[in-house]
């Protein structure tokens, strides 16, 4: 069996008056997608953070993509980790077409603006690519960063709630970005409550329950 | 990409962010032109007193309402957006830097807005005005390294756009004393040199606190 991408041991995230995480143990595998199911509040937002190397746990150890969490080593992997949170990450006066290429300017330089007008063409956005972010539906934001995802062709990718009042053909992108990152070898851990609509897209599952995971099963 | 062409494009989107949105231009300098003329409304146009209190007053105002300036960027971007940009890669100093003059830039634009209405509503006579061409500078700079850590300091916080000004403004007393003093001496015909120096000391200070507070702070963000 191939190493893992992420490797979580005893895992736990303290906040002033709560336990978020206790003792999490979670390993993703090149080539495959795991969905995280819980309720509302259980941590998975938290998890994905810690995943996302954005958050130090209080407790625990692990790598991700074979960086230590914790250590200068996390630094060097960042650039190929994409992340999809909840909240749009756009600035709001700029168009979708800036938006896709301030992602891609530190890793691609002038390319990156070539770069994200061709990816907004793939994600259906090429037409309203000189909208400002701020006059575009939550559907067309999140497909933006979807183009973003295509651009920098991550080894690890996180969707938090990401498929969240999307149509049925943006549903189709999420399933294209999860295939072609297991696909180049990646992996991909994806956030979801809706566990029938998720589950044809991923190899695993895990839940999390008041911060526990409780099952993990293929 | 180089320290210098990560600065260089996050100064390049955050002001055509600010720009379009119209923020500084439109709502901050605005209200603080308000501001000043308040001022002679409730003394009375008493104008040797008016001259007399009128850069007073100016510094004042733009410590205040410069820190609404310093903190547009937190209230702009979201903090999915600074994720995003840790997640890019960007080097914290660099996104300290770029902040920073940004802000500087904007802050420049406003204290010369606000000037020209003190101008106007205070008529103030200074020995020389080829100082402000230091001050200005010198104190834009200040507040904008002061609430660029500041907003680091509170990012990720619910309360961050009520906490950051409390942190902001204390901290940007010496630049107040200093800009107020020196212009008092060019009001008065007296050596500014010693306020001036105490400017940039203060901004070196700032600089060297900011670059050093920029990865410990982001790390630490929640």
């Amino acid at each position: 069996m191939t190493s893992p991408t992420v490797s979580l041991r005893s895992i736990g995230v303290r906040k002033p008056g709560s336990l978020i995480l206790r003792s999490i143990d979670l390993e993703l595998h090149a080539g495959s997608a795991t969905a995280l199911f819980g309720s509302n509040g259980s941590g998975k937002t938290t998890l994905l953070r810690v995943v996302a190397t954005l958050l130090r746990p209080s407790t625990g150890s692990g790598s991700v993509l074979g960086a230590a969490l914790g250590s200068a080593e996390t630094d060097s992997v960042r650039r190929r980790i994409g992340l999809i949170g909840h909240e749009p990450a756009l600035y709001p006066n700029l168009t979708l077409a800036e938006n896709a290429e301030l992602a891609a300017s530190v890793a691609l330089g002038r390319q990156a603006r070539s770069e994200a007008r061709h990816a907004l063409e793939q994600v259906g956005l090429a037409a309203a690519a000189d909208r400002r972010a701020s006059s575009c539906s939550n559907g067309m934001r999140r497909r933006v960063e979807f183009a973003r995802m295509l651009i920098i062709a991550p080894d690890l990718l996180l969707l938090d709630e990401a498929h969240v009042g999307l149509d049925p053909e943006a549903w189709g992108l999420v399933g294209h970005l999860i295939s072609d990152v297991t696909a180049r070898g990646g992996s991909a851990l994806v956030v979801a409550h809706e566990e029938e609509r998720v589950r044809p897209l991923v190899d695993h599952t895990v839940t999390l329950v008041d911060g526990a995971l409780t099952r993990n099963h293929s | 990409m180089s320290l210098r062409r990560q600065i260089a494009t996050l100064i390049r989107f955050e002001l055509r962010d600010e720009l379009r949105g119209g923020e500084v231009a439109l709502v901050v300098l605005p209200f603080a032109v308000i501001a000043l003329l308040t001022i002679p409304m409730a003394v009375g146009i008493d104008t040797p007193l008016l001259e007399r209190i009128g850069p007073g007053i100016y510094w004042s105002i733009v410590m205040l309402f410069g820190v609404l300036v310093t903190q547009r960027h937190s209230s702009l971007a979201p903090a999915a957006a600074r994720d995003m940009l840790r997640l890019s890669g960007v080097d914290p100093a660099a996104r300290f830097a770029a902040t920073t003059l940004a802000t500087f830039i904007l802050l420049l634009g406003f204290e010369v807005g606000a000037g020209l209405a003190t101008v106007l509503l205070y008529n103030p006579s200074l020995s020389s005005w080829w100082w402000l061409a230091a001050l200005l500078p010198l104190t834009a700079a200040g507040l904008a390294m002061i609430g660029t850590i500041g907003g680091n300091l509170v990012s990720g916080l619910q309360t961050r756009t009520s906490l950051a000004p409390l942190i902001v403004v204390p901290i940007a007393v010496p630049l107040l004393l200093g800009a107020a003093q020196a212009t008092e001496g060019l009001r008065l015909g007296a050596g500014i040199l010693r306020w001036v120096l105490l400017l940039a000391v203060v901004d070196t200070v700032l600089a060297l606190a900011g670059v050093l507070t920029a990865r410990p702070l982001e790390e630490s963000a929640a």
